[in-house]
């Protein structure tokens, strides 16, 4: 359950963030969770409410964006969209894959007061 | 404490589902001021490791972390291969676990230092444990720094620690299927040590089906067969690191 730590990162960030940007209340937090990124997007979720308590997110709504996993097929030599790392190529089959994109776990965007 | 489903007063969404998204304050209908970002979640974490690969590059240090499930032998198998490397390399262990300091000792018993870090709760190992344990450590140079994480082979793919090289085991005392059930850590492993082969006569084990599990959610992973028992393939895994070292291309 390492989302409970991923969480606690996020606060701080915040924390930080409400500092530079002078800010002392944040509305909805955005995330993009990549299908392929290391974090299960429930658990997370879970986790926000209790890390948030007694901070500058507390009661924020959080926002999870889901990018789609992309690999590049070296042997159709076309990107294709998988849902996890063990899909094959939905074109060939075959499973010489290299992830191009949807592994990002990123804060993309804050409402704050 | 919101009535609706008991959420405390944070909402959820995911992709645009409603879930758990209630308005609490008429005062939220407002839109406060938007501010973009693009911050990895791990900013912090990824920036002390690469804090922990740039002190341990300038000492020419091969670091190592090793993962797998709990029980796949990892500390059995340093034990054997510190006893085979130690009289050529320098070298330091750094041995994770939620509690005990079991697993450092059976290192030190060698005559390897070790280090041994204890995570409570936690359930993987991060840059900021492992600078801290280098610096009680020391980083032996021109050596390897070997960092066991704690057994789970979930959450230790997501922490970069600053290591040169990932290393999963998995023994054939498990199924063959890990790799298609725990993708994400076979697919940032850079080598496979399958464990435990002088049981191999014992056991319906199809270890070509491990490889070709491996290899399919990890094309590029380089799988070496070993038993931390009788000693088997630990030469191959020292020449594996050996050409993992730095500087290993120009001698």
């Amino acid at each position: 359950m390492h989302e409970m730590a991923l969480g606690r990162g996020l606060v701080q960030l915040l924390e930080e963030q409400a500092q530079a940007q002078g800010f002392a209340r944040v509305r909805k937090v955005t995330l993009a969770l990549g299908d392929l990124g290391h974090v299960d997007p429930e658990s997370l979720a879970f986790c926000f409410d209790v890390v948030t308590k007694g901070t500058v997110a507390e009661g924020a709504v959080l926002d999870i964006r889901r990018p789609a996993g992309q690999a590049h097929c070296w042997d159709c030599g076309i990107a294709v969209t998988i849902q996890s790392r063990a899909d094959a190529c939905p074109s060939c089959g075959g499973h010489r894959l290299s992830v191009i994109a949807g592994d990002e776990m990123t804060v993309r965007e804050l409402e704050v007061d | 404490m919101c009535t609706t489903c008991g959420c405390a007063a944070g909402a959820v969404t995911i992709d645009g589902d409603h879930h758990h998204h209630h308005h609490h304050d008429p005062s939220d209908t407002a839109p406060g001021r938007v501010i973009a970002l693009e911050i990895d979640l791990l900013v912090k974490n990824d920036a002390i490791a690469a804090r922990n690969r740039a002190r341990l590059e300038e000492a020419n240090c091969l670091a190592l972390n090793v993962m797998s499930s709990p029980g796949a032998g990892k500390t059995s198998l340093l034990v054997a291969l510190v006893r085979h490397l130690s009289d050529r390399v320098p070298l330091a262990v750094i041995e994770g676990d939620q509690a005990t300091a079991n697993d450092a000792e059976r290192i030190r018993a060698t005559g390897v230092v070790a280090v041994q870090v204890n995570t409570g709760k936690g359930c993987h190992l991060d840059a900021h444990m492992i600078e801290h344990a280098l610096e009680r450590l020391g980083i032996p140079p021109h050596g390897m720094v070997f960092v066991e994480n704690v057994g789970n082979l979930v959450c230790p793919a997501a922490f970069d620690l600053g290591e040169a090289r990932k290393i999963v085991v998995a023994s054939v005392t498990e199924g063959e299927d890990k790799p298609l059930k725990y993708p994400d850590m076979f697919a940032v492993a850079d080598l496979l040590l399958i464990n435990k082969v002088d049981l191999l006569p014992h056991l319906d084990f199809d270890i070509e089906a491990l490889r070709a599990n491996a290899r399919t959610v990890n094309p590029r992973i380089a799988c070496i067969e070993v038993s931390a028992k009788s000693g088997a393939g630990l030469a191959a895994v020292a020449d594996w690191l050996e050409a993992a070292r730095p500087g290993a291309d120009a001698a």
